[in-house]
């Protein structure tokens, strides 16, 4: 790799990422795979819900946990990338990078792309499966794109933090440390009812919850009904601003080691 | 047979011994299903208000998950090591030895089973201190301890065919999203009666897995159910022995190639 700038180091990783995954299919479809299953058990097997008493998001069910498992396929594909990200130190390519790289940020937004790229997929595979399975949208574009950019800075945020990780451990073995807390903080939100439904602590810890407020602005944009928005705007690019301090903060400890 | 027996022993208490020396597989598979159950239950709590849900206590619904759940950890576990046995050339080594294919596999599922047995415990004290009141009294408890090793053999059966037919433990990793696919694709969340989607009610009810909880579940909410335990024990028993089967024609196998 040249000794070019940020952007170089960032577009050739990205691309070696990329490539790693199209010839791996066992490290692409897991990945691809549970969000599918997560909203296919989620909007068909609990859809009576729609009927609980004070269940009233206008869209419907599969809407409602759509936007959910949205989120969650954008914060795992950023913790996955992040598996990748301590198997290349495992593997010591991760350190002949930090070696041939000018600009080592980039390596940080090179693998940000490269989760970007991987979930787009899963958007878009996610997307159509919900279009197939009625889903209804009440939003307009801008309202989709509010939506959709949402979900973009919640894949960079768990890129950040699962980088963050990796680049600190330097082991897959840290590999629960990347995804239990994104998995706790998500499933501690309104998933499957809205706040107002739910009930003793966990109605306390969902409402201090910050993804709470991510969600219910994503909900309000699919809904048309935006709802929240700057609030979950707000905490998505804080969240996104303190990880990436994490993160880079990770790859100068990284670098101690080259 | 005493000797069959030893032998059945020894590789049991191998894998027991070589579990436990790895906290992440022991700690794993006791704390998931437990963080499940407690989120879950809470989460759904308002499906206890949908007309005609059998009990006003989602945590009593929901407790047989985390047996399942745990039980396809205790499978992973088994099926790995088991394929590590394999990779690291114990299995050919093995075959030197008196010792029966049969004794190894039986041996293996002990292992299986043993780590079954005290995730089971631990849910189940759990399950007790959480207000989980069994419909069929102190007798019901004991038969679905007995229900949740049987559903725990059938799994652990399975997990040791894939790893004699794989040979690998990163394979028998890779499937873990399929097997737990039956689990998210039951009535693990609401009873088949109450599944509006009408594809998703066809699914669970051809799925074996809904059985397996379904026996579970009615010891706890309904009372002594002799065909939801007919069909939870008959399920689990006739995946065990056709597991075990095929378990045994791989095992034919990987000892030819010695």
């Amino acid at each position: 790799m040249s000794r070019g700038n940020s952007m170089t180091v960032a577009l050739a990783l990205a691309r070696r990422q990329m490539t790693i995954l199209l010839k791996n299919p066992s490290l692409f479809l897991p990945p691809m795979l549970f969000p599918l299953m997560n909203f296919m058990a989620f909007a068909g097997g609990l859809s009576r819900l729609r009927h609980v008493p004070g269940f009233n998001f206008p869209s419907g069910y599969t809407s409602f946990v759509f936007v959910f498992v949205l989120l969650q396929s954008a914060a795992f594909g950023g913790v996955f990338t992040g598996f990748g990200i301590a198997r290349d130190f495992e593997r010591g390519f991760a350190r002949r990078l930090l070696i041939a790289s000018k600009h080592r940020s980039g390596i940080v937004w090179g693998y940000a792309l490269a989760s970007l790229f991987r979930w787009s997929t899963v958007a878009v595979l996610l997307t159509v499966v919900g279009l197939i399975a009625h889903m209804q949208i009440g939003g307009n574009g801008i309202d989709l794109f509010g939506l959709y950019t949402l979900a973009i800075i919640v894949n960079l945020t768990g890129l950040l933090w699962a980088c963050g990780v990796a680049m600190r451990f330097r082991s897959v073995q840290a590999g629960p440390l990347m995804q239990t807390p994104i998995f706790i903080l998500l499933f501690l939100s309104p998933v499957y009812v809205p706040l107002t439904l739910l009930e003793g602590w966990i109605h306390g810890i969902a409402r201090l919850n910050p993804i709470t407020y991510i969600l219910t602005s994503g909900r309000g944009f699919i809904s048309g009904e935006p709802i929240d928005v700057a609030l979950g705007f707000a905490i998505a690019l804080a969240l996104c601003g303190a990880l990436a301090v994490w993160a880079l903060r990770g790859l100068r400890r990284a670098e101690q080691i080259v | 047979m005493n000797l069959a027996l030893n032998d059945v022993g020894l590789i049991a208490w191998r894998s027991i011994r070589r579990t436990g020396r790895q906290p992440a597989s022991v700690i794993a598979p006791l704390t998931f299903p437990i963080l499940l159950l407690a989120i879950n239950s809470s989460g759904l709590r308002a499906a206890t208000e949908i007309p005609g849900f059998p009990t006003d206590s989602f945590v009593s619904f929901f407790l047989p998950f985390a047996f399942i759940q745990g039980a396809l950890f205790a499978a992973m576990t088994a099926g790995t090591d088991l394929a590590r046995d394999i990779d690291t050339g114990f299995l050919n080594r093995l075959a030197l030895t008196p010792l029966r294919g049969t004794g190894l596999l039986a041996g293996q599922l002990g292992g299986a089973m043993a780590q079954t047995l005290l995730q089971a415990l631990v849910y189940m004290c759990i399950g007790l201190g959480l207000g989980v009141h069994f419909a069929t009294g102190p007798a019901g408890i004991v038969v679905f301890l007995l229900l949740a090793l049987t559903i725990g053999a059938a799994w652990g059966a399975i997990g040791i065919w894939i790893a004699l037919r794989t040979g690998s433990g990163e394979a028998v990793q890779s499937q873990f999203p399929i097997l737990f696919f039956f689990i998210i694709i039951s009535s693990m969340n609401l009873p088949r009666n109450l599944i509006e989607a009408d594809w998703f009610r066809t699914a669970a009810t051809l799925n074996p897995v809904s059985y397996m909880i379904e026996g579970l579940r009615s010891l706890i909410i309904e009372g002594w159910n002799a065909q939801a335990l007919g069909l939870g024990f008959g399920i689990a028993g006739l995946t065990v022995g056709f597991a075990m089967a095929l378990a045994a024609l791989e095992l034919r196998k990987q000892m030819a190639r010695t």
